[in-house]
């Protein structure tokens, strides 16, 4: 919201500088986003805190001028000559404003106009140059005449865009003064806080500045008496759901002709972000700007010829099936049945509390107008507005809570304000139904309330007296304070819930800045350890360790997307959780496959690096069907392809990055997490190469799977020139945490020495390396402390079908040194054993 | 006189042309050569020593003796020459093996954290050290824990502040905030006092540009306890900004409004880019906004289980995205989950 300060002085004294107002409002919570200045000086502090911008208009420079007469320029029809009084002397100055063409050549104006004056030196904004570009007036000779000053359009004193003519001001401007002094202003951009909308008005700013400042609140007047005839018997209201509009209120003003406002007038609503129309559609945004209840303007003649010349009946009720209205924006809307209508009895005239329609419609030939100030449920509203797409300032107030005792003050207060701006009699009294009163809660807030949540402590009266700033009748009984909430909002609740909108409001006008802050002296509470969040941690350090770059990809995906990391001609994959809407359709569900993004992320990087090794850490989502919300495991994916090492200048060559790259890497993270008994099987993971891929256990629970990705799916991903094949594993790291050790025992070094022996063993082809290794463990007991294959050997001396393992063993005893005897023992038995479980022969 | 015997003549002569030959022996080949010549069999001193037995009975003690000292004195200078010439070789070797050290380094693969991962880790620390411990909730969520129980009822106004995607599954949506957890946990806990960090992806229907994103990480706090203030809310978050921004870091908590906390607070740190002055990064205002943070409302407790009238507890909220960006100057928000190596490996 656009507040011009000037405007807020009519309810509040302020002497305040511009930057300490902006501070206040902030800290009232009416956080100010920037400042524009309009004419006023800024203070330079030391603590910048706010966004200021704008023009400051010299007091001596420019000023209040008046022009006598209007005379023509003898070389030029576009430029007129004015005599031209500044309060110190008369002058000729020349422009082209097309709004003094009409008074050329008339003579001595009768009634001076008054303008805003630059004179020679004044810095102003350049009205013949886009946007707003700085320049200093200069003396000029301008189609042979001297020109060294000017009179300014708004454009060129930074109050808007507007250039076709010059400012005119009241008649009551006084002449010689500095312009700044008339109507130098300040305009602060505020941010309204959705329970704060009795504050997207003057008024409610007023009210907060009064009571943070401790000022007192001048309101706008709320009794009168016009003199016209009274409205009883004009027109008539007919509210069928109370719920939906709890009051409606109508006068009446006749003989009207509509004119523009004074400048004073239109220049604050130009301000506040509004376009002057004419003094009876001024008065209303006027009004809603200030009191913050949205009005509508009727022709009363249009309904009265609707109603047949009777006294139009004015209903509200909600749509009928099919309904259609044109509203003011020229556009045909199907209504809902749930949207609220003002009606007559001849049909629909106005969307209640959003937009009225077009046949109603105040125009320049309007002469009587029927002003409908009401209050409509809230939530009824919003839904209209979402429904169709229909914003105004009307429906912002009212979707969020417009407290009903403002319609008839803020109904007779227009009036009023139309009759000042232009001519118009004004009917007495008003028509009133208000079936549905609203009752202002009543909230008890005890001191005891005040410093167990606020931490402070008030007395009662020093309770009741915050809060009678904001408008509160507060009642002090004994500790306690019975508050009742003032008729112009509707954000305080009942109980419990109005206590802690009272602490709120408490809180704020106290000020946070004046709570004193404290550590918390509460006992810590009990502990409760996230080993998950832990076994998450220490995998991405050892993967990170190990040389992977870590990525976090989009959970938002589509099944094409997903589908890629499975070979041509699978199954779909699914079932998804499905956006309702999404915000484009690649992201329109919930991944299953944590692989498939971390493979976009390698196709998306394959030409940038020759080594690409990635993982990530993250939920998965499976709906289920006795839950409405999925199963959300965490995954972690790898992928990694490209060279082993990196090119560097010597030029040395490197080998393609392979399966047995990737195992290295998941057997150092599952030994880095204690995980023992981990095996490795063949597998067919219709994503990997049916030969290369393998199911990763701990003992008889599946940690997932890895291999190299199948030709045909790594086919579907356009990695560049590489050739090089892409290995990837997919692990259930929710399943991590239950094979990690409760705790991990350290062992003691040895202090025997070790005896090392090489063994070499031909076997089948068939038989995995695991399993003659497994052998040798069980054969030697505990006396193998180390088992590593060192050489795999295949050649024609073996026989073909055949394979020489070729292993390191370490020998070892706690206790003590090994004797010859223990070695040779012990090598016997595992030959032996490989020789009767495995068929295999020594090697000589 | 014995000494007149022919042999020490001879030994004095080797002696005298062996030592300047051993000087002009440049390298190793020439000091063997040496050797073989004056320390060899064949040499006068060895000869001297094999023919002893020739020689008068009575003088072979003095030729003895003298031919030890030759032979001694050879052999030593010999090792005098034969060190140096090691030195010199060693010092013309290192002078050849000279390396070229501006070349780079042999490149080597590096994993790095993901940034996002790196700041969450460091607000994890923070957190553990100030009592929080981390408490995860889904992140596909039920209208009810994501709006309904924590005070924003449909079609409230409030709903207006998230912009949310729903799921085909009714009553289920992605969750826009991570404050759900805020009743999860209490539901979870009661009847204990809560401290915990809620932290995790949230979601907006929005379309992505470079401030905004469709998924994006919050970090909230929730604790409840009998004995939780105001006070409590602003002292703990300006010892977490301190800890986050630097000890002598200024902080604001100015009044703001969320459906879930009353009073609702946001607190500011002072702009450490220009440190109060106004730029670019805090759009002229001398402030960053970091987290918005308020009093657990009524109706909050209520739902995750604890009476209003005897618990009180405050909650807040921050985007590690958010600070990220203002920390490294990241002036997009995508770059986050497009995971441009050239963007990750700016971080270790
Ligand atoms: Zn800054």
């Amino acid at each position: 919201m656009k507040l011009p300060l000037s405007w807020l002085k009519d309810y509040v004294d302020i002497d305040l500088s511009v930057e300490d107002l902006a501070r206040v409002l902030t800290r009232a919570g009416l956080e100010v986003d920037s400042i524009q200045l309009v004419g006023l000086a800024a203070e330079t502090s030391s603590q910048h805190e706010f966004k200021i911008n704008g023009l400051t208009w010299e007091a001596d420079k420019i000023v209040v001028a008046q022009i006598d007469e209007v005379m023509p320029h003898p070389n030029a029809d576009r430029l007129v000559l004015c005599h031209l009084n500044d309060g110190i002397k008369e002058q000729v100055v020349l422009t082209g404003a097309p709004n003094l063409f009409q008074y050329r050549g008339t003579g001595p104006l009768p009634t001076p106009l008054k303008v805003a004056y630059a004179r020679e030196g004044a810095r102003i904004y350049d009205g013949h140059q886009p946007g707003q570009v700085l320049t200093t007036l200069k003396r000029a000779k301008i189609r042979g005449i001297e020109s060294y000053s000017m009179v300014c359009s708004e454009k060129e004193l930074g109050i808007s865009d507007e250039h076709e003519g010059i400012i005119l001001l009241d008649a009551d401007a006084p002449t010689g003064m500095p312009l700044v002094d008339y109507m130098g202003d300040a305009v602060f951009e505020i941010s309204i806080l959705p329970n704060m909308i009795r504050n997207a008005c003057v008024v409610g700013v007023a009210r907060e500045v009064a009571a943070m400042t401790g000022r007192e609140l001048r309101l706008p007047p709320a009794d009168f008496h016009p003199a016209g005839p009274a409205i009883a018997g004009r027109a008539s209201i007919k509210i069928t759901n109370p719920e939906l509009n709890p009051r409606f209120v109508l006068g009446l003003i006749e003989n009207v002709t509509p004119q523009p406002s004074p400048y004073k007038i239109q220049l604050r609503l130009r301000l506040a972000g509004m376009r002057p129309i004419n003094h009876v559609v001024d008065a209303t945004n006027y009004l809603m700007l200030e009191l913050g209840e949205p009005l509508h303007a009727f022709d009363y003649d249009v309904l009265l010829q609707r109603a047949g010349g009777k006294p139009p009946v004015i209903i509200t009720r909600t749509a009928n099936p099919g309904e259609h209205l044109t509203t003011l924006d020229d556009v045909d809307r199907a209504l809902e049945p749930f949207t609220v209508l003002v009606c007559d009895e001849a049909g629909a005239l106005s969307i209640a509390g959003v937009m009225g329609g077009q046949e109603s419609e105040v125009t320049s030939a309007t002469r009587n107008i029927l002003l409908e100030g009401a209050s409509w449920n809230f939530i009824n509203i919003r839904k209209t507005v979402s429904y169709l797409r229909l914003q105004s300032e009307a429906a912002y107030r009212f979707s969020r809570g417009i407290h009903p005792e403002l319609a008839p003050w803020g109904v007779q207060l227009c009036l009023k304000r139309m009759s000042d701006w232009g001519e118009g009699v004004v009917a007495s009294g008003l028509i009133d139904s208000y079936p549905a009163p609203v009752t202002d809660p009543v909230v008890t807030l005890s001191e005891a309330d005040v410093t167990r949540i606020l931490g402070i402590q008030l007395s009662a009266a020093e309770i009741a007296a915050l809060l009678r700033r904001l408008d509160f009748t507060c009642t002090v009984e004994g500790s306690s304070v019975m508050a009742k909430t003032p008729p112009h909002r509707l954000d305080v609740g009942e109980g419990v819930v109005g206590k802690a909108d009272l602490l709120e409001e408490v809180a704020r006008i106290y000020g946070y800045d004046n709570i004193p802050a404290r550590r918390m002296t509460d006992a810590l509470p009990p502990m409760h350890p996230n080993p998950v969040l832990e076994t998450e941690a220490k995998v991405r350090e050892q993967l990170v360790v190990l040389g992977l770059q870590e990525v976090i990809t989009y959970r938002l995906t589509c099944v094409e997307r997903e589908a890629r990391i499975l070979p041509p001609g699978a199954e779909a994959p699914g079932p998804y959780i499905t956006l309702k809407n999404p915000i484009a359709p690649e992201r329109s569900l919930m991944r299953r496959h944590l692989l498939a993004s971390v493979m976009e992320i390698v196709e998306r990087n394959a030409r940038l690096r020759e080594h690409l090794a990635f993982f990530e850490i993250g939920p998965v989502f499976f709906p289920r069907d006795d839950d409405p919300l999925p199963d959300e495991p965490t995954r972690l994916a790898i992928a990694m392809t490209g060279k082993r090492d990196l090119a560097g200048w010597d030029g040395a060559p490197s080998a393609n990055l392979d399966f047995y790259d990737l195992k290295a890497v998941i057997e150092s993270l599952l030994d880095s997490l204690h995980i023992s008994g981990v095996t490795y099987t063949p597998a067919a993971a219709s994503s990997y190469h049916p030969g290369k891929c393998a199911e990763i256990r701990a003992g008889d629970v599946v940690l997932g799977v890895m291999g190299e990705l199948h030709p045909l799916v790594r086919a579907h991903y356009d990695l560049g020139a590489s050739s090089a094949p892409v290995l990837a594993a997919e692990l259930y790291l929710e399943r991590f945490n239950g094979c990690r050790p409760a705790r991990v025992l350290a062992q003691s070094v040895p202090v025997f020495p070790p005896v090392l022996e090489d063994l070499a063993v031909v076997v089948d082809e068939s038989t995995p390396s695991a399993v003659v290794e497994e052998a040798i463990r069980a054969a030697g007991g505990k006396l193998v402390t180390a088992v590593r294959l060192f050489d795999i050997f295949r050649g024609e001396q073996l026989g073909a079908g055949k394979k020489s393992l070729a292993y390191s063993l370490t020998y070892q005893l706690p206790d003590r040194t090994l004797t010859d005897s223990d070695t040779q023992q012990v090598r016997q038995r595992i030959i032996r054993r490989l020789e009767q479980d495995l068929g295999a022969k020594l090697r000589a | 006189m014995s000494e007149d015997h022919e042999i020490f003549t001879r030994l004095d002569q080797a002696q005298a042309a062996a030592l300047p030959a051993l000087e002009q022996a440049g390298d190793e080949a020439a000091l063997q050569a040496w050797k073989t010549a004056h320390l060899g069999r064949s040499s006068a001193v060895m000869q001297a020593f094999s023919q002893l037995g020739q020689a008068p009975k009575e003088i072979r003690p003095a030729i003895g003796q003298r031919a030890n000292q030759v032979k001694l004195a050879l052999e030593s200078a010999f090792a005098i020459r034969s060190q140096a010439i090691k030195e010199q070789a060693l010092q013309r070797a290192l002078q050849q093996e000279k390396l070229d050290v501006t070349l780079p380094g042999r490149p080597q693969p590096r994993g790095r954290m993901h940034p996002e991962s790196r700041a969450l880790e460091t607000i994890y620390t923070i957190l553990a050290e100030m009592g929080f411990q981390i408490f995860r909730t889904p992140e596909v969520e039920t209208d009810d824990y994501n709006f309904s129980l924590l005070n924003i009822p449909a079609y409230h106004p409030a709903r207006d502040m998230w912009d949310t995607f729903h799921t085909t599954r009714p009553g289920t949506l992605l969750r826009t905030h991570t404050s759900p957890g805020q009743v999860r946990a209490m539901r979870q806990r009661a009847p204990e006092p809560i401290r915990v960090a809620l932290p995790g992806m949230c979601y907006r229907y929005e379309q992505t540009s470079a401030r905004s994103e469709i998924q994006f990480n919050q970090v909230e706090l929730l604790v409840v306890g009998r004995n939780i203030t105001f006070g409590d809310l602003k002292g703990t978050l300006t010892d977490l900004a301190r800890r986050i921004y630097g000890d002598n870091v200024r902080t604001r908590l100015r009044p703001s409004y969320f459906p879930f906390t009353e009073p609702s607070g946001e607190m500011d740190v002072e702009c450490f880019v220009c440190g109060g002055k106004g730029c670019a990064v805090c759009k002229n205002s001398g402030w960053l906004e970091i987290l918005g943070c308020g009093m657990v409302h009524p109706v909050v407790l209520q739902n995750g289980g604890y009476d209003p009238s005897e618990w009180s507890g405050f909650a807040a909220g921050m985007g590690p995205e958010r600070m990220s960006m203002l920390r490294y100057g990241i002036e997009d928000i995508r770059y986050f989950w497009s995971n441009d190596v050239r963007f990750l490996e700016q971080f270790s």
